[in-house]
């Protein structure tokens, strides 16, 4: 296990952080997916399948056991001050911590293009996607965000009907296109 | 040798003026992305997914071919310039490469890079030629259960020797596994975890999870905690090697390759720890052991050379039994299984052109790459520098796309933000992508398996160990699990220097070291 290893790691990481107890809640999503996976399970019949033979249930059922057995053993890694390898990268500042606001932003400007996606269509509604999402990863200009969003939207839009045969929805201009 | 033959009719397909575009684009774009921080070669591959519902097979799965090599060799540019390994596999190449470049060596770092890359990939792609075929012939023998203690070794070597965290790399497992179980059951007709939602019944579409964990989950992830500061970017000229620097590397190229090939080719392998057994290596055989630390050639040359030979390996069992041991394969995996092709032995048999052509176009797409590379090095070393709201506004945009052109349905839109968040959860927390990706995949596959075994053998557990095989697999199985438990008592020099204990830990004992370096 990792119990070994990790407070080393972390030790040459940062001055001695505390433990990192935020990773408890991996250990309850684990914990919640195993229980659903085991409800579900449960509600199963055998189905098409003859008595004796493997139905659909064993699987599952092992995966359910394999998700609370890694919940519960994660979490004895966590309590002795266990902690994973936070993934590094190029644009990626592990000093700082998390941004939340801009998260929070990013999920509502996506959610808004899945909603909207349909009704505008894909250029209109991807463009200001695109656009927006820029902006909010601290792009200067929304407009032009949005310009260069429009020129991208506007370029898949015709690669994926002409080439790729793929309608995506036109929505609001519909007819334009 | 009938293969032989194969192999030429598969150059004459992959020779075509169209087939050979896509290579082209192919290079291009995975070498792009691969420099491009933040994407590599798998999410490049996922994004691209949707293609395949359009593009004739044989051309897609060359173009995926050049995206893999294409972004094997990006990945180590942004390794050298930036000393950033953009995935575990440059962590070393990152340790001297970025020393050299430091003092004025790039463009050689560079080029031994990029020219053992090529030798490296060529000579894989031989021993893949020769390989793949062998593996097939005893393929095909194998039982249902044999192919199940396969899997199962697969889904456990990922998971248990590549992590830096078992347990964190189990987690992943499951929820992949899980994942795996949503839709009807092909046997019994039961809909299993799919809540009544009737989207749901076929599964969740295997692009939207990769596109969701490698794309949206990065995108999100960086959006969480973005450097305020631009990153340094060594500049680098045209380049070129003096004859010393050939001297020094053709050795560490071949040696590399002998340690990268194996252990591709196994389906418990990857690429870091050849890379680093390579580096090893190359510090002790090397004339001049000082220069390790502060830009060795050799320490460039035989670590890349053993990524693209693991890389060339990695496609033996993703070809021969249709199991995939790292992130791009399991996706071009993927692409396969989109196309409705069966993957494993019998994809030899009933598909020659199509596994023939992509094999040639691994040598095609390999000399471009060497063609591009040397004179391009400068343009790539541009893309370093894009405006990065624009690239990750540009990532979310284009997975967006693909998510929703793969079924027109805004449901998968939902799902991939899902996924997304789990994907910036499973960074964060240190919980590896790469055992979810082939759980979902290789878990159902698995599953089915073992039922047919099951059902042959009338239910009787001996239908799992019936040949000696499967047994030798187990015992394979259990050395790899027990590992943690016995490694104290391998001899320290397996590991390396000052008796570490092992060469696993050692990887990620180098990486404090090269994040030092940056500082």
């Amino acid at each position: 296990m990792s119990a070994t290893a990790a407070p080393r790691a972390a030790a040459t990481r940062a001055p001695r952080r505390r433990r990192d107890l935020s990773q408890l809640g991996v250990c309850v999503l684990l914990l919640a997916l195993g229980a659903v996976v085991f409800a579900d399970t449960a509600t199963l019949s055998q189905g098409l399948v003859d008595e004796g033979v493997v139905g659909p249930r064993p699987v599952p059922y092992v995966v359910a056991a394999g998700l609370v057995l890694t919940a519960v053993a994660l979490a004895v890694d966590v309590l002795r001050g266990g902690r994973g390898q936070v993934e590094d990268g190029e644009d990626v500042d592990l000093s700082a911590g998390t941004d939340w606001a801009r998260l929070g932003v990013l999920a509502l400007v996506f959610a808004a293009n899945v909603l909207l996606v349909e009704r505008l269509g894909w250029v209109v509604s991807a463009a200001v996607f695109f656009g927006a999402t820029a902006k909010v990863l601290g792009g200067r200009s929304l407009l032009r965000g949005i310009a260069v969003g429009a020129v991208l939207s506007l370029l898949t839009f015709y690669f994926f009907w002409t080439v790729l045969g793929i309608q995506l929805p036109p929505g609001v201009l519909d007819g334009v296109l | 040798m009938g293969d032989i033959g194969l192999l030429i009719g598969g150059f004459g397909d992959a020779l075509s003026p169209a087939n050979l575009a896509f290579a082209a684009i192919g290079v291009v774009l995975g070498t792009a992305v691969g420099v491009l921080p933040g994407i590599g070669p798998a999410m490049t591959v996922a994004l691209l997914l949707p293609l395949t519902y359009a593009l004739e097979p044989t051309s897609a799965l060359i173009m995926f071919a050049g995206i893999y090599y294409g972004g094997m060799y990006g990945g180590s540019t942004t390794a050298i310039l930036l000393n950033t390994p953009g995935e575990s596999s440059s962590v070393v190449t990152a340790l001297e490469g970025n020393k050299m470049a430091r003092s004025g060596r790039a463009a050689q770092a560079l080029s031994t890079a990029a020219i053992g890359s090529f030798v490296a990939g060529t000579i894989g792609s031989v021993l893949l030629v020769a390989a793949a075929p062998l593996m097939v012939r005893v393929a095909v023998g194998l039982s249902e259960g044999d192919y199940f203690a396969l899997m199962v070794l697969a889904l456990l070597a990922v998971t248990a020797v590549l992590g830096a965290s078992r347990v964190r790399g189990f987690a992943s497992l499951f929820i992949g596994l899980a994942v795996g179980l949503v839709g009807l059951d092909a046997i019994s007709g039961q809909a299993r975890l799919t809540f009544g939602v009737l989207q749901l019944i076929d599964g969740i579409d295997i692009v939207v999870i990769a596109v969701a964990i490698f794309a949206v989950g990065e995108a999100l992830w960086v959006a969480s905690r973005m450097r305020r500061t631009a990153v340094e970017v060594v500049p680098v000229g045209r380049p070129w090697m003096g004859r010393e620097d050939w001297k020094r590397s053709w050795k560490p190229w071949l040696r590399g390759t002998a340690f990268g090939f194996p252990f591709g080719a196994v389906p418990a392998g990857g690429a870091e720890l050849p890379t680093f057994l390579s580096y090893v290596t190359e510090r002790k055989l090397s004339k001049h052991p000082e220069e390790f630390g502060k830009g060795a050639i050799e320490g460039v040359a035989g670590p890349e050379a053993a990524n693209n030979a693991s890389a060339a390996g990695t496609l033996v069992p993703t070809l021969a039994l249709g199991i995939p041991t790292n992130a791009t394969a399991a996706v071009l995996l993927a692409a396969l299984i989109s196309y409705g092709f069966q993957p494993g032995p019998l994809l030899f048999q009933r598909e020659p052109d199509l596994v023939w052509a992509l094999i040639a176009s691994l040598f095609i797409g390999n000399l471009l790459l060497l063609v591009l590379n040397l004179p391009l090095a400068p343009v790539w070393a541009k893309l370093l520098r894009i405006p990065r709201p624009y690239l990750y506004a540009g990532i979310l945009f284009f997975a967006t796309l693909g998510a929703y052109a793969a079924n027109l349905q805004t449901f998968d839109l939902w799902l991939l933000l899902a996924f997304g968040v789990l994907g910036l959860a499973m960074r964060r927390f240190g919980l590896p992508v790469l055992p979810l990706i082939i759980g979902v995949i290789i878990g159902p596959l698995a599953e089915e398996r073992m039922r047919t075994a099951l059902t042959i053998s009338q239910g009787s557990w001996s239908g799992l160990v019936a040949d000696p095989f499967s047994v030798v697999v187990y015992a394979v199985v259990v050395l790899v699990v027990a590992f943690p438990l016995y490694r104290r008592l391998l001899p320290a020099r397996l590991g390396g220097r000052r008796g570490r204990p092992g060469p696993v830990l050692d990887v990620r004992d180098a990486r404090p070291e090269h994040e030092e370096a940056h500082r």
